[in-house]
């Protein structure tokens, strides 16, 4: 057991702080710590031309291997990256569908001609992706989509129609992934295909989702009659499921440490104001400020024991808690910011309805528990994978 | 970076598990929590003779493993599991303290009878609600050549067995000193205090007049070394803490998948699942906090690390084990139904030990309360 890094991955940390440090500076300094959950409509264009500095210095895709562009960076390597990155303010990533689904999918699933037209567009941060899976009428129940995909033997290309929600950066995408159902006697995980379809099409509508926030980050996206290409699939059709949920494992956890530094980030933000407000001497805040920071830890910790895998490459228990345990802390962090800002949590940056970074926290993080599969879920997969008790039972409403 | 265990670590692990199960099953358990010494003496002199668990931290030069605190708290961790009634604690921290303490024949030779399974309890506090060195009540003056000591101590694990006590007490100066005393020395009594929790005997002691030579005096200097120690003895009663709370876990699946109502086991209702999956989401976290702690604590013990470090670890997993034994042993009771409340099942010997363990060295407000001073108070 060996909590430290190596000295070689040190002075990478080294090489990835010092390119930040020197490249997030002049027309990129107004970016940095924006854009990312609740964020995400900021600065687009700036984000976009951010990905393309990035890029250029060969700090895209960092965890391909070299042959497709990337570093071939070990787990650590990655890990580092994406600490540092969070450390350093690096804006959220307009790229980072992407570059950690769409690549990773490819890279294990699709075509070499699949890879040769999509890849480096991804590593060149030219070419950004957003992602085609919950609808109306299935969310946690993600195997009940019913967009359909047909294949035009007049045209020898796929039609989609249907409707995809809560996809994130839809406008500003040139691509989406799509699970549609390729057998429409099929009504489960069976008989679906995993698409790549241009979101530049007559038959692509996107439409807002007003949120809470009274921003909009999240759209609508509605098919009808759009098209994609015959080798637009990845896989056969009927092999959409395996291919969606390989997609889900690829990440193993590398973003997690950035992540935990911007929740550290928005800690410490609690914390300097509880010292000036005096909320630092109410006895119960001082507890769950305890509280948060001792759960913030644990994170890293479960983190490192994710990251550090099981002998067997299977998911360890670490792994099935951390969404439910970071969603829940975040979500508790949001309410312990107003609970320490007190009244003045109510007062917004300006009217109509700007939010101060904090309030968007408190609102936004209602969201965590939900999205990536709500606590519930967890909770169901935690009984029934972690503790092998009994499978919920499916019903047959319609 | 690699935050598993190696070979040896997982062989360990194994081996305690296999140990275990042979020698602490309930009725062992029960057995030895009812025995006068507060544990069993055939037990311990196999762990002696077998697995040799009591030198894990000795040094080499007395005989010992000279091992690191992942595997003692692999072994704590087991022993927890098991609700094993072992004095490996208590030794465990006097083997600490002695190594943090100045080199002399007397330390040396207390680290030597540790190495060869001679019971050392630390008797330190709690006769004030401060389980640190604020806590210490006994007085030492000097007198003449030897050392007079006074004064009361609760709380000192199987203190009426112990071949040598540990004991902390303040000097005329404030300073703390630390003295290896007999326990048959004139003027020291010992008495084993009934608890409601019995699987972790303790007793109290009370001083009039105990005279000791100077050279059982090991350190009139020991502030620094006990407040760290008693960071390790956090440390060390959590793994117990994560392993008690893993079998409560682990014992209450076992029981709802068998348990039968309205035609289908009650582990089949998403009201239990939850239970159980918010038990494991406790005893997981308490788990990477324990072997981040442990990680610490090696640091510490080779000078990588300072003592606010230790001190941090510390704080953070004995809270954090502490609600998560306590929420799975209750959690568990009510998943056990009635039964749960008998003294036939096992659940409530764990719910004991989770409540006596949570409230042992401080509470979890109290854990915290320390995180948050560190955070909030001063610039």
């Amino acid at each position: 057991m060996q909590l430290r890094f190596t000295a070689e991955d040190e002075r990478f940390r080294e090489q990835v702080a010092t390119w930040l440090s020197e490249n997030l500076s002049g027309e990129f300094a107004p970016i940095r710590f924006r854009g990312g959950p609740g964020d995400e409509h900021h600065f687009v264009e700036e984000r976009k031309a951010w990905e393309q500095r990035l890029a250029a210095g060969g700090w895209t895709c960092i965890g391909w291997p070299e042959a497709w562009g990337g570093r071939g960076a070990t787990i650590e390597q990655q890990v580092i990256f994406n600490e540092e990155y969070a450390r350093a303010g690096g804006p959220g990533r307009v790229g980072h569908i992407g570059e950690t689904l769409t690549g990773p999918t490819l890279l294990a699933f699709g075509s070499e001609s699949q890879k040769q037209r999509y890849l480096p567009g991804i590593l060149e941060g030219k070419e950004l992706w957003c992602q085609g899976y919950s609808e109306p009428g299935a969310g946690s129940d993600l195997a009940a989509v019913r967009t359909r995909a047909e294949f035009d033997e007049a045209s020898q290309r796929w039609r989609l129609n249907g409707q995809k929600v809560w996809t994130s950066l839809a406008h500003e995408s040139q691509y989406v992934f799509v699970i549609a159902r390729t057998d429409p006697s099929e009504r489960s995980h069976k008989g679906l295909g995993f698409f790549l379809v241009a979101m530049d099409q007559p038959g692509v509508t996107v439409r807002p989702i007003p949120q809470l926030t009274g921003t909009a980050e999240f759209n609508e996206v509605f098919f009808d009659d759009a098209e994609c290409g015959p080798d637009d699939i990845v896989g056969t059709p009927g092999d959409g499921w395996k291919v969606a949920m390989g997609l889900l494992g690829f990440e193993r956890g590398v973003s997690t440490l950035g992540q935990q530094m911007l929740f550290q980030t928005e800690l410490d933000e609690i914390v300097r104001i509880a010292k000036a407000n005096g909320a630092a001497q109410d006895p119960t805040l001082r507890q769950r400020i305890a509280e948060a920071h001792i759960g913030l830890r644990t994170l890293r910790y479960n983190s490192l024991r994710m990251l550090s895998g099981t002998d067997d490459g299977s998911l360890g228990r670490e792994a099935m808690i951390y969404k439910l345990y970071w969603s829940s802390w975040h979500r508790n962090l949001g309410k312990l910011a107003m609970d320490v800002l007190g009244p003045d949590a109510e007062l917004l940056e300006a009217a109509p309805y700007e939010l101060n970074k904090l309030q968007s926290l408190f609102l936004f993080t209602r969201a965590d528990t939900i999205y990536g599969g709500t606590n519930q879920i967890q909770r169901n997969i935690i009984a029934e994978r972690a503790l092998g008790m009994p499978r919920e039972p499916r019903g047959d409403l319609k | 970076m690699d935050f598993r265990f190696t070979d040896e670590q997982g062989m360990l692990a194994e081996t305690a598990t296999a140990f275990l199960a042979e020698v602490s099953d309930s009725a062992a358990t029960r057995r030895a929590m009812t025995m006068p010494e507060g544990f069993d003496q055939s037990v311990w002199q196999r762990v002696v003779e077998e697995m040799g668990w009591q030198g894990i931290l000795v040094p080499e030069a007395q005989d010992g493993l000279d091992l690191g605190f992942v595997e003692l708290v692999v072994v704590l961790e087991k022993m927890g599991e098991r609700l094993h009634v072992s004095p490996l604690y208590a030794s465990a921290v006097s083997t600490v303290l002695l190594r943090r303490l100045p080199a002399s024949d007397a330390r040396d030779d207390a680290l030597a009878a540790l190495a060869s399974g001679a019971v050392v309890s630390l008797a330190h506090s709690a006769v004030k609600p401060d389980w640190g060195v604020g806590g210490v009540a006994i007085h030492a003056q000097c007198d003449d050549q030897d050392w007079l000591l006074n004064g009361e101590c609760r709380f000192i694990p199987v203190g009426q067995s112990a071949a040598h006590l540990l004991l902390a007490a303040r000097l005329d100066q404030g300073d703390i000193g630390i003295f290896l005393v007999d326990p048959a020395t004139e003027g020291l009594q010992i008495s084993p205090l009934p608890t409601m929790d019995q699987t972790r005997s303790m007793a109290s002691a009370t001083l009039t007049d105990v005279r000791l030579s100077a050279s059982m005096c090991l350190s009139q200097d020991a502030g620094e070394a006990l407040t760290a120690t008693l960071d390790i003895a956090r440390i060390l009663v959590a793994a117990d803490q994560t392993g008690g709370a893993q079998a409560c876990l682990d014992s209450s699946v076992a029981y709802v998948m068998e348990r039968v109502q309205f035609g289908r086991q009650i582990a089949s209702y998403q009201a239990i699942k939850h239970k159980a999956a918010d038990m494991m989401v406790k005893v997981e976290s308490a788990r990477s906090l324990l072997y981040y702690a442990a990680c610490m604590a090696d640091e510490w013990l080779l000078g990588q690390a300072d003592s606010a470090a230790l001190a941090e670890a510390a704080a953070m997993v004995s809270a954090s084990a502490s609600d998560a034994y306590f929420f799975c042993a209750g959690t568990g009771i009510q998943l056990h139904g009635g039964v749960g409340i008998t003294e036939e099942y096992d659940i409530q010997l764990f719910f004991k030990r989770a409540r006596s363990t949570e409230s042992y060295m401080g509470s979890p407000a109290e854990q915290r309360e320390r995180v948050a001073a560190s955070l909030l108070d001063g610039d």
